[in-house]
């Protein structure tokens, strides 16, 4: 199938050419969503952070900020900030802009409050609408892709359906020289040994043994066993018993191709292949990071269901579990309870899930698109001050 | 006929059910070649798992052939296994993390 694309002035590939309103701080949210709503194309982040954050917190919201502008699926940009806030909008902006494409921004307090922020942002906004609605779809090729591997809402079907079945699509992509991200640290705990064994060289895999053994460390200095909250009641109930299965699970989601190398969160690859991004195994804040981190789309298995979408990236959900993708087939776009029932191998279902991508890539919109599912949340290490 | 249960791995020491299965009823399954036929001695709800051999308390219980957890007492052939006699060893705290 020929696919087509955005090519953006950084060289960069996107999918979709969303006008992104980026609120700064939670105090500009309001704002920013007022903006989206007036012109056509526009979608807004419903940021919760962006003040009163102090050190890595402050920092990795704002790089977090920058780089959802950066995002190849965005074509351009428009920071709203308050003007009192940690995150300096105007910063934002200009880090964005680096990437060539059109950034502006505006404050409201040096805009005489809310009502007219939002006359002179949609004002803004409006004139960017119309230049991207005059950008053209070029041709583009699978190796220019990058995606980002997600797993939530599992049961014992992700391990053995669902995850091995994106596994071979991510595969698929690398060994086609594209590049593919999974995340959730926390479901790495009890599999570390496994997937430091596919690491590109010996540093690459005493980074992906410590960032796991961070993740235990913190739950144990919050002086909280991390038994509370992990699996989660749902995951138990669909016959996950500890951590370590889940974890055992999860990983096949990663396929079974050398990793590259361990980003921090929010962090984009340098190359190409299979990476690792260190993040919670929390499901929004997993693809934020790995959506900052530059994947224009996320492939999101399930075994209980779920809803998630994002403003800026499609994101196709596979459910392994038969019964709940019949109960929830409008949030479900490829059914791998066919590997479960014994009808289809992970390959078949494998390829489904590669040809669904390619339509999607496309521009056929995923469940999560057409419901406008646009969920985003920032991983934050401590508390606000 | 249709697969009832799954086991992920020849070194594992439970099977994934695939239907929702009752108390009583025999499963035949595969185990890498090897078929075993087991009596469940609980209802074993889809997704959940059941010891395919004896497994005595303090042993490690094993899906994917890896290690998923410890048992907490001693689980018979075709036993329900599930958090009520299964306990994580990571994240807790209180055991040195092993760090392979």
């Amino acid at each position: 199938m020929k696919l087509e694309g955005y090519k953006r002035a950084d060289g960069k590939v996107g999918i979709r050419n969303h006008l992104l309103i980026i609120p700064a701080s939670v105090c500009a949210s309001e704002v920013a969503k007022a903006i989206s709503e007036r012109v056509n194309g526009a979608v807004y982040i419903p940021n919760q952070h962006g003040c009163c954050q102090i050190g890595p917190d402050l920092e990795l919201t704002t790089k977090v900020l920058v780089n959802f502008g950066k995002n190849p699926n965005v074509g351009a940009a428009l920071v709203v900030g308050l003007g009192c806030e940690g995150v300096p909008t105007k910063k934002v902006s200009e880090e964005i802009a680096k990437t060539g494409k059109m950034v502006d921004y505006v404050v409201i307090q040096e805009n005489k409050g809310t009502v007219n922020t939002i006359a002179v942002g949609v004002k803004k906004a409006r004139e960017m609408a119309e230049k991207l609605s005059l950008m053209k779809k070029e041709e583009i090729d699978i190796s220019e892709i990058t995606i980002g591997i997600e797993c939530g809402g599992s049961d014992t079907t992700s391990g053995l359906a669902s995850n091995p079945a994106v596994g071979y699509v991510s595969d698929k992509l690398v060994d086609l020289n594209g590049t593919s991200i999974f995340s959730e640290t926390t479901e790495f705990i009890g599999a570390e040994h496994i997937l430091a064994k596919r690491a590109r060289n010996e540093e690459v895999a005493q980074k992906i043994m410590k960032i796991v053994l961070d993740c235990e460390k913190k739950a144990n200095t919050m002086g909280v066993d991390l038994r509370s909250g992990q699996p989660t009641p749902g995951n138990i109930e669909g016959g996950l018993t500890t951590i370590e299965e889940k974890s055992l699970g999860c990983i096949y989601k990663g396929g079974t191709r050398t990793i590259e190398d361990v980003l921090a969160y929010g962090d984009m690859p340098s190359g190409k292949g299979l990476y690792i991004m260190d993040t919670p195994g929390q499901d929004i804040e997993s693809i934020t990071g790995m959506l900052a981190g530059g994947a224009v789309l996320i492939i999101f298995t399930t075994g209980r269901g779920t809803p998630t979408g994002s403003a800026i990236a499609p994101v196709i959900k596979v459910c392994g579990n038969p019964e709940s993708y019949e109960r929830m087939k409008d949030n479900i776009d490829v059914n791998a309870g066919t590997i479960i029932d014994g009808t289809k191998t992970i390959s078949d279902v494998g390829e489904e899930i590669y040809s669904q991508m390619l339509e999607v890539i496309n521009g056929k919109f995923t469940k999560a698109e057409s419901l406008n599912h646009r969920e985003f949340g920032i991983y934050k290490m401590i508390s606000t001050f | 006929m249709l697969k009832l249960a799954v086991v992920a791995h020849k070194d594992d020491n439970v099977a994934t059910t695939v239907k929702d299965l009752s108390k009583g009823e025999n499963v035949l399954v595969d185990i890498f070649g090897t078929e075993k036929n087991i009596t469940l001695k609980e209802d074993i709800p889809f997704g959940h798992k059941f010891a395919i051999k004896d497994i005595k308390k303090g042993e490690e219980i094993f899906k994917y052939g890896e290690e998923i957890g410890q048992a907490t007492q001693d689980i018979e052939e075709g036993e329900y296994v599930h958090v009520h006699n299964v306990v994580s060893e990571r994240g807790r705290g209180d055991l040195e993390v092993d760090a392979k």
